[in-house]
């Protein structure tokens, strides 16, 4: 009988032992000098020409600064680095001039020949970070190198020629060709001012190619020693657990108000959520929107809103007869409900797309928009008009797996959608994928006839969203318009503002006339944080300074 | 025995052999490409083809399948194409976290389940031997993922008894030289972070523990139920030995045998990554690391990842089968 005794009780004196000494631990208690943000993944590298995702970007735009920013929650351009900038007459020439008194965190000064050995250093990557998948913002941006690997753009593609240092103040920047997009992306966290001393003692670029011609990096600039200008800079990085930023003693402008912010790697949505309500965690991005209620409800949690800056869009692939005849297409944007959807499936966090560009977008036509309210006698005519008999049939594509700004839930979007094309005579056949990569691959694959998919923009210029997607021929529209291309070309080179502005509305009116595909929906993405902190101000394009934020009132 | 131990470690060769060229044409069979999965809606189909040249994925398979054999030959894994670390680091940085939270969850499964299954064997038909069915079998049916959550709310939202996420408190300035947070706290003589770091591995490991936990008390329950009615059972009670004694030494110590076996194979199971309650508690393990391969169709860290968890799983087994011989005198390797 004895040993019965102790058997039942040994596991629950260790439990219960366990949640006694528990109790009270206290999870989640903070200094209020040490804020935690809840991150979906680590970053890939703390180097900012070499990564292209939000995570990294986060830390990264706390570490460095650029010529240029944007005004925290616009994407309005401010001086950063750079205190005014001028453009040549003919465009090709671009001159900054500079904040004097800066030092990287290393202590080295910040000055043009920084400036321009940043930029010498990105036009001359070596062959294993040349690929778009390393250095893809360069690639879009100024689009060739120094000295290509076989199958990389050269110089002959490059919209970067070279750098001048004049003086220590001054710094002019040529271009092969005139754009004015170019100024913009400057704004880009990618494109931060990197310290020439570390970026060399700390082997920025070193690295290995092995047997496979992958790059193993062997230097510790983008892990250990990430030294830039910023309000942060890098204490510790401890991959799958934590990176931690201290404020930067020696930061030229504003002093950060909180001390210490750890950026805290948890890939589960409804863990982040748990972890903002234990405390563990002040804030996380990228809410779940079947949360939002669950937070706003909270007395201790609250919801912040970043402006609408994408798209969710119906894509047509003109490779599909008879999608190729403007009328067909025409009676498709009649016969998509796009008010019920995004009433029905964004929790008033959406608004109806008249266009491609986002309203905040530089570009934004204001009028003579062609309007494609939902009508479908007036599809039925179309379709009619074209010649098709009716039903049309049609396979409408959608993802699974996957919630996105600008589509939370794509399955509910894409049953309505069916449903209101079904009334409008056509005949839908559903096809769906996981996100990634079976569906992308598929629709960017040519594969798709009609698709759901959409855009979030890198920075505030209309060529990121209607140059990426319509300047050129692409597997996934299947459509050549030379107007169209030749238009977003002539607006993309032009430098004048006013004249730039009026170039994109009228590709913005073009390409609803033209319909390569239907636009739904800009949505408002939500980010979650304690009621305590304040001075948090979402961007449209994700750049968040937290040097600003604080807690309390 | 040393005879056997190596000819089982010799076996590993084909294993991993065959494997390798299961994983390799599996995941090569998996549609879409690396750069849609890093990349997203910035894909390009030039990008696309690019990857496919950079990792030489539009050779001939059999090419692909040589050249990847002679990097494994020189212990090469590769470059995880998504953190662009190498395989070896990722595994060797994350695998302690794994092991950690296995143990836990076994050393949690034993001390409950094998005296909850002895019990029950020896109530048998009673009322607690009835609710320990009814609960093992709570315990193998309920979802792992929808038991951390409640877990989570229950003990760390609603109660703030324990935290919900992470292996250490995330302000924790401790040292972690070997990346066993436990060890590292005994061998640093840091109380506060080795309480700390049991504090956070409390319910990721009752979650993980539960099935097993249901497993062995079963199995033991069974076990228990088979040996008290053997003739060498009943022989030392009718010589008159103390009931504990009986019971120690007669019954349990027979009964152990097919649960020591239940308990090695559950360990490599558990070792090969726990996905759910990895995610749930935003541990960093190999589960997640590999759970995140699949969908980045990160080649290099699935197939080495896989491979070492293979190998993992081989040497755990071996261990059980030299325990097995070694409590059980009846069998002796042949």
């Amino acid at each position: 009988m004895r040993v019965r005794k102790s058997l039942l009780v040994v596991p629950f004196v260790l439990v219960a032992t366990g949640l006694l000494l528990a109790t009270g631990a206290g999870a989640g208690s903070q200094a209020n000098t040490t804020l935690v943000f809840g991150t979906a993944a680590d970053p890939v590298v703390l180097d900012g020409p070499l990564v292209s995702d939000g995570e990294s970007l986060r830390p990264i735009d706390q570490i460095f600064e650029g010529l240029v920013s944007l005004k925290p929650g616009t994407t309005k351009l401010v001086p950063s680095l750079a205190l005014s900038w001028k453009a040549s007459k003919n465009g090709l020439a671009w001159t900054f001039a500079l904040r004097n008194g800066v030092k990287f965190q290393d202590g080295t000064t910040f000055n043009a020949a920084a400036v321009c050995f940043n930029f010498n250093r990105w036009y001359n990557f070596p062959g294993p970070l040349q690929s778009d998948a390393v250095s893809y913002y360069w690639n879009t941006v100024f689009g060739g190198f120094a000295h290509p690997a076989a199958g990389n753009p050269g110089p002959d593609k490059s919209l970067y020629k070279g750098c001048k240092a004049n003086g220590t103040g001054k710094v002019t920047i040529s271009l092969t060709r005139r754009s004015s997009s170019f100024i913009g992306a400057l704004a880009l966290t990618n494109f931060g001012i990197a310290s020439p001393t570390a970026l060399k003692k700390y082997q920025a670029d070193a690295g290995t190619v092995d047997s496979n011609g992958v790059f193993h990096p062997t230097g510790t600039f983008g892990t250990q020693h990430p030294i830039g200008t910023g309000p942060y800079m890098l204490k510790s990085w401890s991959v799958g657990d934590k990176l931690v930023l201290v404020a930067n003693p020696h930061y030229w402008g504003k002093k950060p108000k909180i001390g210490t912010i750890i950026f805290k790697p948890i890939s589960d949505n409804a863990a982040r959520l748990q972890a903002l309500q234990t405390g563990e965690i002040q804030g996380y991005d990228l809410v779940d929107p079947a949360d939002i209620g669950t937070v706003k409800s909270s007395s201790k949690t609250k919801i912040l809103n970043r402006p609408a800056f994408n798209v969710g869009y119906v894509g047509i692939n003109q490779k599909f007869k008879p999608f190729d005849n403007p009328l067909v297409r025409q009676a498709l944007a009649y016969a998509l409900d796009r008010n019920s959807v995004v009433k029905g499936f964004y929790a008033g966090r959406g608004q109806v797309a008249n266009q491609f560009l986002p309203p905040l977008v530089n570009g934004f036509a204001t009028k003579g928009v062609p309007s494609y309210s939902y009508n479908p006698a007036k599809a039925k005519q179309l379709l009619q008009q074209a010649g098709v008999s009716l039903p049309l049939a049609v396979d409408f594509w959608y993802p699974t797996n996957v919630s996105r700004p600008y589509m939370p839930n794509p399955q509910q979007n894409a049953e309505a959608f069916g449903a209101s094309l079904n009334n409008s005579g056509f005949k839908v056949t559903f096809h769906s994928a996981p996100w990634r990569p079976d569906y992308l691959a598929a629709v960017q694959g040519g594969k798709a006839e009609l698709y759901l998919l959409g855009w979030t923009g890198d920075f505030g210029d209309p060529a990121n969203f209607l140059n990426v997607h319509f300047g050129q021929q692409s597997d996934m529209f299947g459509f050549n318009n030379p107007a169209l291309f030749n238009l977003l070309q002539k607006a993309d080179s032009e430098t004048n503002l006013e004249t730039r502005t009026a170039l994109y509305q009228k590709a913005s009116i073009l390409v609803m006339t033209y319909l390569p595909m239907v636009p739904y929906v800009h949505s408002q993405p939500a980010l979650a944080f304690q009621r305590n902190v304040n001075g948090y101000i979402p961007s449209p394009v994700s750049l968040e300074p937290f040097s600003i934020v604080h807690f309390g009132t | 025995m040393l005879r056997f131990i190596v000819r089982r470690l010799l076996l590993l060769v084909p294993i991993l052999l065959g494997l390798s060229i299961l994983v390799f044409g599996w995941i090569r069979l998996l549609p879409g490409s690396p750069a849609q999965a890093l990349l997203g809606e910035r894909a390009t189909p030039q990008l696309i083809a690019q990857i496919r040249h950079q990792y030489k994925l539009d050779q001939p398979l059999y090419d692909q399948y040589w050249g990847y054999l002679q990097t494994v030959g020189h212990l090469d894994f590769g470059v995880s194409i998504s953190s662009r670390r190498t395989v070896t680091y990722e595994f060797a940085h994350r695998f302690p976290a794994t092991v950690e939270l296995a143990l836990s969850a076994m050393f949690l499964a034993v001390i409950v389940g094998i005296p909850l299954g002895f019990l029950a064997a020896k109530r048998y038909g009673s009322l607690f031997d009835h609710l320990s069915l009814v609960g093992s079998l709570i315990g193998i049916s309920i979802p792992i993922f929808f038991l951390g959550l409640v877990l989570k709310w229950i003990f760390a939202v609603k109660l703030g008894w324990l935290p919900s996420i992470g292996r250490e408190d995330v302000l924790s300035n401790a040292k972690h030289p070997t990346n066993f947070y436990i060890l590292d706290a005994i061998i640093t003589g840091n109380g506060g972070a080795l309480w700390d770091s049991i504090k956070h591995l409390l319910l990721p490991a009752i979650a993980l523990g539960s099935i097993p936990l249901a497993v062995v008390a079963r199995i033991t329950r069974a076990a228990v139920l088979d040996v008290q009615n053997e003739d060498y059972v009943r022989t030392a009670r009718a010589k008159g030995l103390p009931p504990m004694i009986v019971d120690s030494r007669h019954v349990l110590r027979n009964a152990l045998l097919p649960v020591s076996t239940i308990i090695g194979l559950q360990t490599g199971l558990l070792l090969s990554g726990a996905v759910l309650t990895e995610t749930v508690f935003a541990w960093p393990g190999i589960g997640t690391w590999l759970k995140d391969a699949i969908f980045n169709r990160d080649y290099p860290v699935l197939q080495g990842g896989i491979l070492f968890v293979a190998i993992v799983f081989v040497l755990v087994n071996l261990v059980v089968d030299i325990w097995y011989a070694i409590i059980n005198p009846r069998i002796r390797v042949s």
